[in-house]
């Protein structure tokens, strides 16, 4: 549980004048589900992006799986997997498509790919609609084939941008429900949400206001640190004082 | 190479599965072929002609009945002075005029030589070109006939005139055209298209998080389009050859390498035009407005190039299907080889190489 994957220190984003990401230093531990909330706008989607190599951060150090951000970019991306906030399968391949497809581009073998197309297709019990185009299956099941897929080369660590936005509760459950998986897998689990029900599934929650880290605890050490029975109520309370409209 | 490979297959994947798309990739240049080789024809049926007389004798009389008889004039016989000729082909009421000159016959058989004057509307070059060849073989023809039942060497010149465009540019031939068309739409708009619709969609994201390069993103993009443009050009090809009874007078494997530069340039082109967009729909948009009308209008290929005016001489030398066109219309209508050509070839090369780097450039920037 010590051992650190990702460490930053006064990580700072500008856009012209405007600060998306002020100063944040974190750590987060290996196996860890570390969940990042705030409102919209308030600079987690920034946070995660540089994270993952897709931004340059103006100022400030981090490293992602004892990788650089600035200068190991590359090295960063072998060992990460990512899930953006739009679906991103391809809704005009298959199920098993998608899976090679990724495996692929992941340098995964063709044994290692077969694997791992059957392994996913009966975890989510879609072996049948293996050669179903991605766009006929329901919302729920896309993003946790989405999430499968973002895991399918069992990176060290994944991010995850809002990967529940739209699905229903039940759905939710059973997407966290692989989320837990992986982690027992001793995946580092990054993700940003703004359902304040998930944050209690985290191990450890950051909350975001205006580009800063306000809070960062477990839930349990955040509900009791500000007096509260919730993790809304804890976000409330911060949110309020944000500045920042959302946009 | 495996991330490549299953990139490439991917993408041929998506495109086999777009059958809309498919459907506008080959059935466009079959199309094209079909209506500009049969229905736009450049014979001439019916043209109004004038024949002025001034002859009136036996040789003039025989060769005007040969071009009656044709099925291609509407002839119409009066004494015009050339002011009223002038005045016709002004109103445009016909589109040529033969002349006799008063001593026709006897020059021709006094001096055994003599000449006629053939005058052209060329302000519409390809059928002012098509009218006048038909009538000077037919003044060939009577020429022959008569020299052979002669021992001497009759000799008629046709005096050709061509009114209003005297360099009389554009010959017919729709096929170079339509190639350039079609391979640099075809390549400019799906790969352009195929590239957005991954920033859209959103999936360009995870390609970017990925460890693949974006240099193999670009490739595995283009491959496909590459492939079947080569496709393309083979349909094109054997349409002109086995359809259009045109065949390719110079080296084909020239040809093909010469297309596949363009194809080149279109795919880097394409490539440009996705980093600069960021919607399915502009890509598309870019690429007609970009593409089409430019490569129809100032290629060469409807209008003459020397018939514009300067600024659009000037910017008729961006448009790559400009060299292409003159590249296709050497090796296949002339039968010239690459010394001829290897001006053109170079700008072509030029011209990608600038795309690409551009494009690569602003690709790299998108990454940060």
């Amino acid at each position: 549980m010590n051992e650190t994957v990702i460490k930053t220190n006064k990580l700072t984003k500008r856009f012209g004048d405007f600060v998306a990401v002020d100063e944040i230093s974190f750590e987060v531990h290996k196996g860890e589900i570390f969940g990042f909330l705030g409102a919209n706008g308030a600079g987690k989607t920034t946070a995660m992006r540089m994270l993952c190599g897709l931004s340059i951060p103006t100022s400030g150090e981090a490293t992602v799986a004892g990788y650089d951000v600035f200068t190991q970019p590359e090295k960063i991306k072998e060992n990460i997997g990512y899930m953006s906030q739009k679906f991103s399968l391809y809704e005009d391949l298959t199920v098993l498509e998608n899976i090679q497809f990724y495996g692929g581009i992941y340098g995964l073998s063709d044994k290692e790919i077969k694997e791992k197309s059957d392994e996913l297709t009966h975890k989510l019990g879609l072996h049948k609609e293996a050669k179903k185009l991605v766009r006929s299956l329901p919302l729920g099941w896309k993003q946790k084939l989405s999430f499968l897929v973002s895991i399918v080369h069992t990176p060290k660590i994944v991010f995850l941008d809002e990967p529940t936005g739209g699905v229903d509760p039940y759905m939710r459950r059973e997407f966290w429900d692989l989320i837990y998986e992986g982690a027992d897998k001793g995946i580092t689990i990054f993700v940003t949400t703004h359902y304040l029900d998930e944050a209690e599934y985290c191990n450890r929650v950051t909350i975001m206001v205006d580009g800063k880290i306000e809070a960062l605890d477990s839930p349990a050490g955040l509900r009791k640190k500000f007096g509260v029975a919730t993790i809304d109520e804890v976000f409330y309370k911060l949110a309020r004082e944000a500045k920042r409209s959302a946009d | 190479m495996k991330q490549l490979l299953s990139f490439i297959k991917k993408e041929f994947y998506q495109v086999f599965r777009d059958q809309k798309t498919l459907v506008m990739l080959f059935g466009m240049p079959i199309a094209q072929i079909i209506l500009f080789g049969f229905a736009l024809t450049n014979e001439i049926k019916n043209a109004n002609i004038v024949v002025v007389d001034n002859a009136k004798d036996i040789a003039s009389q025989q060769i005007i009945n040969k071009i009656e008889g044709s099925k291609f004039f509407n002839v119409q016989k009066t004494l015009m002075n050339p002011a009223q000729i002038d005045a016709a082909f002004k109103t445009g009421k016909i589109k040529l005029a033969v002349v006799f000159p008063a001593n026709f016959n006897t020059d021709l058989l006094h001096l055994n030589k003599t000449s006629l004057q053939v005058i052209a509307d060329a302000s519409d070059p390809n059928t002012a070109t098509t009218l006048t060849s038909y009538i000077t073989s037919i003044v060939n023809d009577y020429q022959s006939q008569l020299s052979q039942n002669s021992s001497l060497p009759y000799s008629i010149h046709p005096e050709v005139r061509m009114l209003y465009n005297p360099d009389l540019r554009g010959a017919p031939n729709f096929v170079p055209g339509v190639m350039a068309m079609v391979l640099l739409l075809v390549c400019v708009m799906m790969t352009s298209v195929s590239i957005v619709r991954e920033k859209e969609l959103g999936t360009m994201e995870i390609l970017l998080v990925s460890p693949i390069k974006p240099v193999l993103i670009i490739i595995a993009k283009a491959i496909p389009y590459l492939l079947l443009s080569l496709v393309n050009l083979g349909a094109i090809l054997l349409l002109s050859v086995y359809a259009l009874d045109l065949p390719v007078k110079g080296s084909i494997l020239l040809l093909v390498l010469e297309s596949t530069l363009l194809i080149m340039t279109s795919l880097s082109l394409g490539l440009l035009i996705s980093t600069i967009t960021s919607s399915q729909q502009s890509a598309m948009f870019a690429s007609m407005l970009g593409m089409m009308l430019p490569t129809m209008l100032l290629s060469g290929y409807l209008f003459p190039i020397e018939n514009m005016p300067i600024v659009l001489q000037v910017i008729s030398n961006i448009v790559p299907a400009r060299w292409y066109y003159i590249i296709v219309k050497d090796i296949m209508l002339k039968g010239l080889g690459f010394s001829y050509i290897w001006k053109e070839t170079t700008i072509l090369i030029g011209m990608t190489l600038f795309f690409l780097l551009i494009a690569l450039r602003n690709f790299k920037i998108r990454l940060e």
